[in-house]
């Protein structure tokens, strides 16, 4: 991006195509050029007809057609994703699938749409896959202006409202972005270090993240498997915070005057930007919120959490075709964001398939019992 | 889909508006709020398509509280309205119309108090009574039949629930809580939280 600021690479793109322009709800002032000429007694309500089309700025009719299908284009543009992110008494959850589908086509399987932004903020991208890892660059460098600028990290609500803005502009355009923002806001001061057990495992994130995060499992990540020992570190570090997290419990659940806790943030480039406890984007979302309304509650654990949003994708992929793969999995706390290994959830479909059975064979045996 | 109302009384005015941030088929919050505080004694409601309703009644906003520092004074809600719709207007013919439909609401110590309309053709107009989204269809006549110009606060408040339920019974969306605040010489005041539908 530095690079195309220096070389002015936006300046010589001239985009000269034509459109062609359909009826919208307006009505008949709106007519295309060809249907009205200049003895119509309409021709004076239509507006001053763009010349040129090399500013980013959209066009007076763009705007307005902005629900309908987009014309002139090599190939459909298509967004099939479940993202989602809640926040709970002990952080944000961030967990979406890993599948990026063009129409009918999968184009990759393991594509990852959690993107850390700092240590203690991810995005969870939907949309179209290029214009959100362009937005999510943009974003981060905007962020990081703003750390080295003011000597302190911008807050969730203040990114969505920069990153609302920036989209702002190109609203009409074919840009199809909806990002959520997740994660944790407050001070570092809260934060101390010599006596955390896990600032190891953060400086490990801290690590991952430099690196391309793709491929990378992290070590301490919450896997299935190590629950256990996960809670036990859990119970620890509550005991030696419990003043910490106490406050934040209490201060979590306002939304305004800059106090730390968790946040979750939808901003989509309509100009749609929504705080709230419980966001799910995208095609499966109708899907995942269905489980997620179920089980969601403030004061869940860690584990309760993790389960719920796993299994949220799951259903998810499940029944969209668009979604698919493998789940992935952040929890931030104000101690920073930790990653979960990325799961295959076929191995959870056929795992879940045995389960049932055998719970039927177990219903036909207290059945059996009660009869006979 | 989204739905505003405005009642105006002898001395003060009951705006009310629904709380649901919808994205296509589904709402994603319940507790939207749809009204934007000017300034101690205007409120502006506004609803409309996604991005440009916040947009634009921040916009108004923030300009409204400038002028204040400037000047020294507040605006009053019919500058308030005629500004709002000067700058509706200018950009209706600009490359980025905004798609809102507005309801001011304020009260004026020299004129009392006032309830604008505006669409976002920027056609303004000062209303006894006033409602936005396709609830308006179903509502306004019910307004018709029983405003009368020195409503009482509690007459004002079961006129609004009439209507509330007219909306519960014919409208086909499911617009389960509205937000409901009042103004007067006092200020803007928020009520309860009106609910309707099974409870």
């Amino acid at each position: 991006m530095a690079l195309q600021d220096v070389c002015d690479f936006l300046e010589t793109l001239d985009d000269s195509s034509p459109c062609t322009y359909l009826p919208n709800e307006m009505g008949y002032m709106w007519k295309t050029p060809f249907e009205f000429d200049r003895d119509s007694p309409f021709h004076f309500l239509f507006p001053p007809q763009q010349n040129s089309r090399k500013s980013k700025a959209p066009t007076l009719l763009s705007s307005t057609f902005s629900r309908l299908s987009p014309h002139q284009q090599p190939f459909q543009l298509s967004h099939g994703t479940t993202t989602l992110g809640f926040i709970f008494q002990d952080g944000v959850i961030a967990a979406a699938d890993t599948r990026a589908s063009c129409k009918g086509l999968i184009c990759c399987p393991i594509s990852q749409k959690i993107m850390p932004i700092h240590s203690h903020l991810v995005v969870n991208t939907s949309g179209s896959g290029a214009d959100c890892m362009l937005w999510e660059r943009i974003l981060t460098r905007e962020m990081r202006l703003y750390q080295l600028r003011h000597r302190r990290r911008l807050s969730v609500n203040g990114a969505a409202k920069l990153l609302s803005m920036m989209l702002h502009p190109f609203k009409g355009t074919n840009v199809c972005v909806g990002a959520t923002l997740c994660g944790w806001d407050g001070e570092e001061a809260q934060i101390r270090p010599e006596t955390l057990q896990s600032s190891v495992e953060m400086a490990d994130v801290k690590e991952a993240m430099k690196q391309d995060t793709t491929a990378i499992s992290d070590e301490s990540a919450l896997g299935s498997e190590k629950m256990a020992s996960k809670n036990e570190q859990e119970d620890i570090l509550k005991d030696t915070h419990a003043t910490v997290l106490d406050q934040n419990t209490k201060n979590a659940l306002s939304t305004f005057g800059g106090r730390s806790g968790p946040r979750v943030c939808y901003v989509c480039s309509d100009g749609l930007q929504l705080r709230g406890e419980l966001i799910s984007v995208g095609s499966g979302s109708p899907y995942a919120y269905a489980v997620l309304d179920d089980g969601w509650k403030w004061g869940m654990t860690v584990d309760e959490a993790v389960r719920l949003a796993r299994e949220a994708v799951f259903r998810a992929t499940h029944w969209d075709a668009y979604s698919g793969n493998n789940v992935d999995l952040f929890h931030i706390t104000a101690h920073g964001c930790r990653r979960r290994d990325r799961e295959d959830l076929k191995e959870e479909y056929y795992r879940e398939r045995e389960r049932e059975k055998e719970k039927i064979r177990e219903r036909a045996k207290e059945r059996q019992k009660t009869v006979g | 889909m989204e739905y505003l109302i405005g009642i105006q009384g002898p001395d003060f005015v009951l705006v009310a508006a629904d709380n649901i941030a919808a994205s296509s088929i589904i709402q994603m919050k319940h507790d939207y709020d749809k009204m934007f505080k000017l300034s101690e004694k205007i409120l502006l409601l506004c609803v409309g398509e996604a991005g440009d309703t916040v947009q634009f009644a921040e916009y108004i906003q923030k300009n409204v509280q400038l002028y204040k520092m400037r000047n020294g004074y507040e605006l009053s809600p019919a500058a308030a309205a005629n500004f709002t719709r000067k700058n509706l207007a200018d950009y209706l013919r600009s490359r980025t119309p905004y798609h809102v439909n507005l309801l001011l609401a304020g009260y004026d110590e020299a004129d009392g108090p006032g309830l604008y309309y505006m669409d976002y053709l920027s056609a303004l107009a000062k209303a006894p009574f006033a409602a936005h989204g396709y609830g308006a269809f179903l509502t306004l006549s019910i307004l018709d039949r029983y405003y009368r110009p020195d409503l009482t606060r509690e007459e004002a408040m079961d006129l609004l629930k009439k209507c509330l339920e007219e909306l519960n019974k014919r409208f086909i969306l499911n617009l389960p809580s509205f937000t409901v605040r009042l103004i007067d010489k006092d200020g803007i005041h928020d009520m309860e939280k009106l609910l309707v539908g099974a409870k």
